[in-house]
């Protein structure tokens, strides 16, 4: 019940849990925005982030490899393999490039992001 | 001198090795805004490698050992006239001769170069009179092999050698004849010449020594019969004579310019000669009454006198460095022996001593020569492992002070080589003498930012002529990078501190078969990377063959592997089914039109001899591989470092020169390594003559057909550094091509690093075709057998990647757009384009009501 209370302050069911993809990306649509989720099951981590690549302009953040580099945990995007901070969206070799990043949770079967109010 | 704009006339006379060096340099420094330069050549091709000349037999043709690149003679303002003999010169006048008018000059090159020396022998002509110096030569010689099984060459020099070796890939019975008592009189002592005979003889190639020709008269069992003194004969089919050069000089001599006392042009050490007009340089010029019959020489030749003609116009940045006179030390390889000889081979100088190691059991031998006092090396001479060279000849050129002991420069070297580290070595030292390349200008490129070896080679041209340095101008450049604090770290990535390689027997050895037991095993963090996810990947795909869809191989996936397409600049992916050799039926194009019909996919015909359907979403993939598999189709892995292509052309089938069944073959070999991953894509072709028409010596893998069965080419490579594949096995039967394939295959698998194409891993192996040869063919680490078993799992284990995930609802559940939603991208747009679609560009979508959307 009290998830219920917080929805309606903002968050919104994404996807359910068993859609997430272990140490991978999916894409939700969630109201008319693409939202790529990162699932680390390492720690049970889960990561929101905007799923169109600024360098490329095409929507393919979601399917870019998950890694680590030095202590941040980031993502490749897939076209021209530039690395974005899965935690707050910096480029790591554009600064001028940034994914914007929502607040997610796991919600028992779901996932639940937080757009904003 | 040049005080009009008028450009002056530059003749040069010969296009060999050297007169093209100087033809090269002086474009390079920016002549031609002052000079217009003829080139005449007697010969009707532009300049090519004399020194690879054998390799023509072994498969090399023409083009490929031409020098340079052929724009160079389409520059303006630079005139190649080939097949152009020069007459006569006429030094009152200033013109050169030719048989197509008269070529008046400023300034002269006389780049002649040398004749072969046949000595006067009754008896001696045609095919018992061949020479062994020019392409057309080797084509008469080849005539002259067709129906003969025997072949002598007179002369047991360096380019003897080199011709006897010629005879032996003609598939002749091949002996060499020569006057002195022993091989290679001028760069070998006595050891030496015994210790290359024995291992000559042992290649089957028959050694006459102390043996002159008297005669030649017709033969019994072979057409000629060759008559020595002391009633001895030899009998052959055909006689190639390489008993020396002899300078060009004929030109010179009718013109009157000074001749040297043993003939060659004379020339000061600004390369001039008699006339202040003209320059000499090459084989055919004579310095101090010597006559330099190498081509590094030359080349300082052909560059002190580019040097002077640009001072002379007030173009030159560097002065030019007189010629005086040249070290002789050469490293050969001949009929696959090492031969080194260094300095004062003969222990010349007064009060010289050596130090000898002979090997009679492998017929090793090596000499080191060293001053009276002990203290500088003099010389060497070293048969049957050049390995020591390179160290010895640093100790030599540059009076590096010698060891306390200086026999362990030449004894075997133990795993603690006594290597002179390459920091001894002053940075005047020649590190690349066909290009005079010192160690200095080497460590300059790297500080002006050459990062890797490659372009340390284009920058500063070292190792890219006879190619001998490669080994030094590597350990300099390692040693530089780790003097400057660049650790040269092969770690993979932060995560693995190991190469490919390492990674790759890590993975072999210790059987495991997921990424997580790596990292646990011999990595750090829990993560990993977009490096070393793909790198183990695909390793264990090359190791295990396992479907890449497995979940536990998914998250390693660059997003093409893991979606089994090739993602485009919009997000869409293209799709290509394989078709193997380029074959396919009528019901086959239709079934793939229409897929691409129904999908509104835009078609191209690739370079592979396939059909790429591009404009795919994601949740249209499975769509589109059903229909596809329901029609016959498999995957074709364009998406993945993996087999790609054999190409074929229709061979003996239907074509009236095809000797094989080339289709055939590429079915075969298609069949066989499909699904294989590796280190970077594979391309494979399959030609069914030499005619060639599937390029295969483009090609990672390359097969030619012959008469007799198949030519094998490997390490070819089309793309961004183009590279002729090189003939690796001839006259194969079918079972035997695919071995060699399969341990080829396995063997670059296993050792090349990660992204490295076939042609690069060939050119970074110790040891070169040689010993991938070595290791292939004579399986000289006992490896075959290993090799052959891990190609054979991958071959048993294949399945359509494509079928395998469609038979799965869970597979298939990561191709969806959107995880929560039906349908695709709504921000992916096409426009039309010649009857097709084609991505909207940005520019376009602003006005995207007005163009029509699909």
């Amino acid at each position: 019940m009290q998830a219920m209370a917080i929805e309606q302050q903002g968050w919104t069911v994404a996807c359910a849990r068993s859609d997430l993809v272990a140490n991978s990306g999916v894409v939700a649509w969630v109201e008319g925005v693409q939202v790529a989720l990162f699932y680390l099951p390492d720690g049970e981590q889960v990561f929101a982030v905007e799923n169109r690549d600024p360098l490329s302009g095409a929507n393919v953040i979601g399917r870019g490899i998950v890694g680590s580099l030095a202590g941040d945990l980031v993502v490749a995007a897939p076209l021209y393999k530039q690395h974005f901070r899965l935690q707050d969206g910096t480029c790591l070799e554009y600064p001028e490039q940034v994914l914007k990043v929502w607040p997610v949770r796991v919600s028992g079967d779901v996932v639940e992001v937080y757009l904003g109010g | 001198m040049n005080s009009t704009n008028e450009r002056q006339t530059l003749v040069v006379i010969g296009n060999g090795m050297v007169g093209h060096h100087c033809v090269e340099q002086l474009v390079e420094r920016g002549a031609l805004a002052h000079y217009r330069i003829e080139v005449f050549s007697e010969e009707p091709l532009r300049a090519y490698d004399r020194v690879h000349l054998s390799e023509y037999f072994g498969g090399r043709d023409a083009e490929s050992l031409a020098l340079g690149e052929a724009g160079l003679y389409q520059t303006p303002g630079v005139t190649l006239h080939l097949g152009v003999p020069v007459l006569e010169i006429d030094r009152a006048r200033n013109e050169v001769i030719t048989a197509n008018g008269c070529v008046p000059y400023d300034h002269l090159v006389l780049a002649t170069g040398s004749y072969p020396f046949v000595p006067p022998i009754e008896g001696a002509a045609g095919d018992s009179r061949l020479v062994y110096r020019t392409l057309a030569d080797l084509d008469t010689i080849q005539a002259a092999a067709k129906n003969a099984r025997r072949g002598v060459v007179v002369g047991g020099g360096l380019l003897g050698l080199e011709a006897a070796n010629a005879l032996k890939s003609l598939g002749l019975e091949a002996h060499v004849v020569e006057f002195a008592p022993r091989l290679m009189p001028v760069q070998l002592d006595d050891n030496g010449g015994q210790a290359l005979k024995a291992r000559i003889e042992a290649l089957g190639v028959s050694v006459h020594l102390s043996s002159g020709t008297q005669s030649i008269t017709p033969g019994s069992d072979y057409r000629y019969r060759m008559n020595f003194a002391n009633d001895e004969f030899l009998e052959t089919d055909l006689i190639v004579f390489s008993a020396g050069i002899r300078p060009q000089d004929a030109l010179a001599k009718a013109c009157e310019l000074d001749l040297g006392a043993r003939g060659g042009i004379a020339i000061d050490s600004q390369c001039r000669t008699s006339d202040a007009r003209i320059f000499a340089i090459g084989e055919c010029a004579a310095w101090n009454g010597s006559i330099f019959g190498l081509v590094a020489p030359g080349y300082q030749m052909a560059r002190s006198v580019a040097a002077q003609l640009c001072d002379a116009v007030g173009l030159s940045d560097d002065s030019a460095v007189p010629f005086l006179g040249a070290d002789m030390s050469t490293k050969l390889k001949l009929l696959g022996v090492d031969v080194g000889s260094i300095g004062d081979a003969h222990g010349a100088t007064a009060g010289a001593r050596s130090y000898r190691f002979i090997d009679e059991a492998t017929s090793t031998y090596r000499r080191l020569i060293v001053s009276a006092d002990g203290k500088q090396a003099l010389g060497a001479v070293l048969v049957g492992d050049n390995s020591y060279y390179d160290t010895l000849l640093q100790y030599v050129q540059n009076g590096i002070a010698l060891p306390a002991d200086p026999a362990t420069l030449i004894l075997p070297q133990g795993s603690a080589a006594p290597a002179l580290g390459v920091d001894a070595l002053p940075a005047t030292a020649t590190v690349c003498s066909c290009h005079n390349v010192s160690k200095g200008a080497i460590c300059c490129a790297i500080d002006s930012g050459c990062s890797d070896l490659a372009a340390l080679k284009t920058s500063t041209k070292a190792a890219t002529g006879c190619g001998g340095c490669a080994g030094l101008l590597k350990q300099v450049f390692e040693h530089e990078l780790s003097a400057r604090g660049v650790a040269v770290d092969k770690s993979l990535c932060e995560h693995f501190a190991y190469t490919r390689q390492e990674l790759y027997s890590l993975v072999r050895v210790g059987g495991i078969e997921t990424f997580e037991d790596m990292l646990a095993r011999h990595g750090k963090g829990h993560v990993g990377c977009d490096i070393c996810k793909p790198a183990i990947g695909s390793i264990l795909a090359s190791c295990w063959n396992r479907p890449i869809q497995e979940p536990w191989l998914v998250p390693l996936q660059d997003t093409n592997d893991t979606f089994m397409a090739n993602m485009q600049k919009n997000g869409t992916y293209s799709v290509v089914p394989r078709i193997p050799g380029g074959e396919i039926t009528p019901d086959g194009l239709i079934a793939i039109g229409a897929v691409a019909k129904k999908y509104d996919l835009y078609t191209k015909i690739t370079g592979g001899q396939r059909i790429d359907l591009f404009g795919a979403q994601l949740h249209e993939l499975p769509d589109i591989w059903g229909e596809l598999i329901a029609a016959g189709f498999e995957t074709g892995h364009a998406y993945g470092k993996s087999t790609r292509t054999v190409k074929s052309c229709v061979g003996s089938t239907w074509c009236r020169y095809g000797v094989q069944d080339s289709v055939k073959m590429a079915l075969f070999i298609e069949d066989r390594y499909k699904g294989l991953r590796s280190p970077h894509k594979l391309k494979f072709a399959v030609s069914g003559c030499t005619r060639e028409c599937a390029e295969a010596q483009s090609k990672d893998v390359g097969v030619i057909a012959t008469e007799k069965g198949w030519n094998l080419y490997v390490s070819g490579n089309g793309g961004m550094r183009p590279r002729h594949a090189e003939l690796f096995a001839t006259d194969l039967d079918d079972q035997t091509l695919i071995r060699y394939i399969d341990r080829f295959l396995m063997l670059y698998i296993r050792t090349a690093d990660k992204l490295q194409r076939t042609s690069v891993w060939r050119e970074t192996l110790e040891g070169g075709l040689d010993y991938l040869k070595a290791v292939i063919i004579d399986d000289s680490l006992g490896l075959g057998a290993e090799l052959e078993a891990q190609m054979q799992l991958v071959v048993d284990r294949y399945e359509c990647e494509w079928a395998n995930a469609l038979n799965d609802p869970e597979k298939l559940k990561r191709f969806r757009t959107f995880v929560n939603a039906k349908g695709g991208d709504p921000d992916i747009h096409f426009v039309k384009e010649r009857g097709q679609i084609r991505p909207m560009q940005l520019d376009e979508l602003k006005l995207i009501s007005a163009v029509e959307v699909v």
